[in-house]
């Protein structure tokens, strides 16, 4: 689907939840600051608040341990402290996650080494989408949901089920993904988000006019999508991971019942337990193993 | 006819007006050969026998003179006149055996492969697959028929398909027909005064069915007292009387003659049965049988008529037969479906059959020997008050309720158990400092914008700029490449041919290299010789490529050539391979070791 319809009262109203990622391996490695990046992020949301009265704005945090709402437009109508150097609605956005930092760092355990740093960010789309079904809910006039995901950290295999599954969700209930990808490697499940979903991938070349990707790219409202042109992506890439090792593999075996993903072939599915049964071919092809060459 | 030839005396005529040259026709198994009496006549023929087409005769009850007709491949016609119909019919054979034969010799060569002994229904499957699949009847036309690849080899790598279509094919048993085909109306002749009865197996097996008095007296009668035919004469005897609805006649008929007697009586086989099933039935209204089924004793099917209980007797009750007793029975024949199998050409082996399918069935029904005790079993559970039974506690399985965390947990400690080498290609995050240090710097950073407020100017203006062309840029590139539906894919924009050339010169290539790198290592001539085949067939592939490309507008030009690029990289690296394999073979037959030829 190109866009999304808006079932709404105005037409370029938009809801935007914002992921953002704060998984602090990524960003003590990055080259981009941690204090750019926000500066940058927190004008955006500003930005967005003046495109139109109505519009609302959510920001999710997703930690390394855990992930939180940091701020809700909606609900912050005391305006804060004007001082002048930054937009009202930051000083409230950025206590809020101080705070979430502090308790994620509680949060954190001991950790086996080698495991892939990724950030929890099937909880955070979990979190934005049970949000909207809030704000579908409430009766409300609303503007359509859009979710906009802030990633940098790589993709965690261990994750993929869970973020499928909030993906087709999306999906069923036509809420676009957008996502801008600002690490090193290229994320699958992003790239899949997006184009299952119907929004918007892109992957920044010059992460200091970020500001400028996002508000050429992302700003956009729903409606306004059908006559603006976006950048797409030329290919999507669709690996999956496997459910036994969590590898990412671009071939592999399907059980019939629940689509678990296997690498190897398994003697029942660890997921639904159905017991698979012996492949035909195998039988056949056991018994003239040897390759034919007719006599001449 | 055994011998090779036949010489007959016979008048050749060009047309049918023509009187005809006497002469002497004389047929081999090659050719025709007609030489006139009269040695200065100047009609001579001599014709092959592959030339000629058919053959057409004039018929022997007819007034017309024996004429045989041969046509030939130009629709001319060679006409010869015999002297009588036996010739006529020798010659006849002949040709027609001749025939058959030439038309079985040119057959052969396409069909036979040395190698391959094919049954009827393979053949008839792969043709049924090839008609179904009109992919793959174009690779079939492209790659066997010239030459490319074998028959074998092509299906070699079909065999799900076939076994497939073979199982397809369930064995569904056909019932009888609801039309009551046993019910024969002969065809009469009004000249000659017979009245011909047709018969089909399928008729004969109907007849069987449902009157088992018939098929009794066919077992014991055929083959000891009469032939088949015999009995089928009388039986159509017997069925005629019956049309004819002359009940006296049948009975003078069936005093004189016992087995017609058999067919003009009431089944009393039947009867037998619906008495025995009424002794059954249970009590308890089950409504398998009653008295009424009996009906061919009793007159008007146990209906009273007018509320009196008069029944006209007569001596001749017992040859009448109403139509409501043949529908029926028919109708009953037919709900129990069929239960033999046997091909229906032999009657005998039906007949058989059926009798022992019947002899199972009634076993089957007495096998347990106290069917009364049954009756009562039956009967106690029907009568069974619920209210005043006993309670019977049936074991019950205790609810189990899975606990939905072993599903995510086990997957987390799947993840942190083996993600240790799951990594791949992606880079590790390299942390130099520890978490608490980490989780300090970030928040020093948030501090130090709340602290400073944000960046000023936000993002600095050559940057946007950049930014903002370089976007521009490629939206524009890629809606031009692309298209504006990220979901389009790129084949739906090109014209629908070049769409079908190019998917079926991936399926063609595929087919190609699937025979290619299945021959490597190669360790027989015949590998050899495929190999090269193959190699022939993908090097012509590269200039139909250029074509394509050639055909497309230019705008779409880029677009095709990137679709072409992985065709173009898959078939190099198998003519890359092969090249090598002859090299490497020739080297190592340059290198034999002395005295090796």
């Amino acid at each position: 689907m190109a866009s999304a319809p808006s079932k709404l009262y105005a037409d370029d109203v938009s809801l935007v939840v914002v992921l953002l990622d704060t998984n602090l391996f990524f960003w003590s490695s990055s080259s981009v600051s941690f204090s750019q990046f926000l500066s940058q992020v927190l004008a955006f949301l500003n930005a967005i608040l003046t495109l139109n009265q109505l519009n609302q704005v959510v920001v999710i945090a997703t930690g390394y341990n855990s992930c939180d709402y940091i701020f809700d437009s909606a609900l912050d109508l005391n305006r804060g402290i004007e001082n002048g150097r930054m937009p009202a609605m930051s000083s409230s956005l950025l206590q809020k996650l101080e705070k979430f930092l502090i308790k994620d760092e509680q949060l954190s355990k001991e950790e086996p080494e080698g495991r892939i740093k990724s950030s929890l960010f099937s909880g955070s789309l979990s979190m934005s989408l049970c949000y909207m079904q809030r704000v579908f809910r409430s009766g409300a006039l609303h503007p359509h949901p859009r979710i906009l995901c802030l990633q940098g950290s790589p993709d965690g295999p261990e994750q993929y089920v869970a973020i499928m599954n909030a993906i087709f969700s999306a999906q069923r209930s036509k809420v676009p993904i957008d996502s801008c990808y600002i690490g090193a490697q290229n994320s699958a499940f992003l790239q899949q988000a997006s184009y299952i979903t119907g929004g918007v991938h892109h992957k920044p070349q010059n992460l200091d006019g970020l500001f400028q990707y996002l508000m050429t790219i992302f700003a956009t409202d729903l409606h306004s999508r059908s006559f603006i042109h976006l950048p797409k992506s030329v290919g999507v890439d669709f690996r999956a991971s496997c459910f036994c090792h969590k590898n990412t593999i671009d071939m592999g075996y399907i059980c019939s019942v629940c689509l678990s993903i296997f690498c190897k072939h398994q003697k029942k599915c660890s997921t639904c337990g159905s017991v698979f049964g012996q492949a035909q071919s195998e039988v056949a092809s056991a018994s003239d193993k040897k390759r034919k060459t007719p006599e001449t | 006819m055994a011998s090779g030839h036949v010489t007959k005396r016979a008048k050749y005529k060009t047309t049918i007006k023509d009187p005809g040259t006497p002469g002497t026709l004389r047929m081999t198994l090659e050719k025709i050969l007609f030489v006139p009496h009269n040695p200065k006549s100047a009609v001579k023929l001599d014709v092959e026998f592959q030339y000629i087409k058919g053959q057409k005769h004039t018929k022997e009850g007819s007034n017309k003179p024996p004429w045989l007709n041969l046509t030939n491949n130009q629709n001319g016609s060679f006409i010869f006149e015999f002297e009588n119909y036996s010739d006529l019919q020798d010659c006849r054979d002949f040709v027609g055996k001749v025939l058959a034969k030439g038309g079985e010799v040119s057959e052969k060569p396409s069909v036979a492969y040395p190698d391959e002994q094919l049954s009827a229904a393979e053949m008839e499957l792969r043709i049924k697959l090839l008609q179904e699949d009109s992919e793959l009847q174009k690779l079939h036309k492209q790659f066997v028929l010239s030459g490319v690849l074998t028959e074998a080899e092509f299906w070699a790598t079909r065999k799900k398909l076939l076994d497939r279509e073979a199982s397809k094919k369930t064995k569904q048993r056909l019932g009888f027909k609801s039309a009551m085909i046993s019910d024969i109306k002969p065809s009469a002749d009004g000249r000659t005064n017979k009245v011909t009865f047709n018969l089909t197996p399928e008729i004969i097996l109907q007849i069987f069915a449902e009157k088992p008095a018939v098929h009794r007296a066919f077992l014991s009668y055929v083959p000891n007292k009469m032939s088949e035919r015999n009995f089928w004469t009388k039986y159509f005897r017997a069925e005629y009387l019956h049309s004819t609805k002359n009940s006296i006649a049948a009975a003078a008929e069936a005093a004189e003659d016992e087995e017609l007697a058999v067919f003009l009586k009431q089944d009393d086989i039947l009867a037998s049965e619906a008495r025995r099933k009424i002794r059954r039935v249970d009590p308890t209204l089950d409504m398998e049988a009653d008295e009424g089924d009996d009906y061919t004793h009793l007159p008007d099917h146990g209906l009273f008529r007018d509320g009196n209980k008069e029944m006209a007797e007569s001596q001749n009750e017992l040859y009448k037969r109403t139509l409501s007793q043949d529908i029926n029975r028919h109708a009953a024949v037919v709900l129990e479906g069929r239960t033999v199998d046997v091909e229906l050409e032999d009657t005998k082996a039906v007949a058989e059959a059926l009798a022992q399918s019947k002899r199972e069935s009634s076993k089957k029904g007495e096998s347990d020997g106290d069917t009364s005790r049954e009756r009562l079993d039956r009967l106690s559970r029907m009568t069974e008050i619920e209210d005043l039974q006993g309670s019977n506690n049936l074991p019950l399985a205790p609810l189990c309720i899975k606990d939905p965390r072993d599903y995510f947990d086990s997957q987390q400690a799947n993840a942190l158990r083996t993600s240790g080498d799951a990594l791949g290609g992606t880079e590790q995050i390299k942390c130099s400092l520890s978490i608490p240090e980490v989780y300090c710097s970030l928040r020093a950073s948030i501090s130090l914008i709340k602290a400073m407020g944000l960046n000023e100017p936000i993002v600095k203006p050559e940057v946007a700029h950049q930014v903002f062309d370089a976007l521009t840029y490629s939206i524009s590139n890629t809606k031009h490449n692309i298209g504006k539906n990220p979901q389009e894919s790129v084949l739906d924009r090109l014209p629908r041919k070049t769409k079908e050339d190019l998917l079926h010169h991936w399926t063609s290539i595929i087919e190609l290299l699937k025979h290619f790198w299945s021959s490597y290592p190669i360790t027989t001539s015949y590998l050899y010789a495929k190999v090269n085949r193959l190699k022939d067939a993908m090097s012509n592939i590269y200039p139909q490529l250029e074509e394509i490309k050639g055909s497309v507008p230019s705008e779409l030009r880029h677009q095709v050539s990137l679709l072409v690029r992985p065709m173009h990289q898959a078939l190099d690296a198998a003519i890359q391979h092969y090249e090598a394999s002859m090299q490497k073979r020739s080297t190592q037959s340059g290198e034999k070791p002395n005295g090796y030829v």
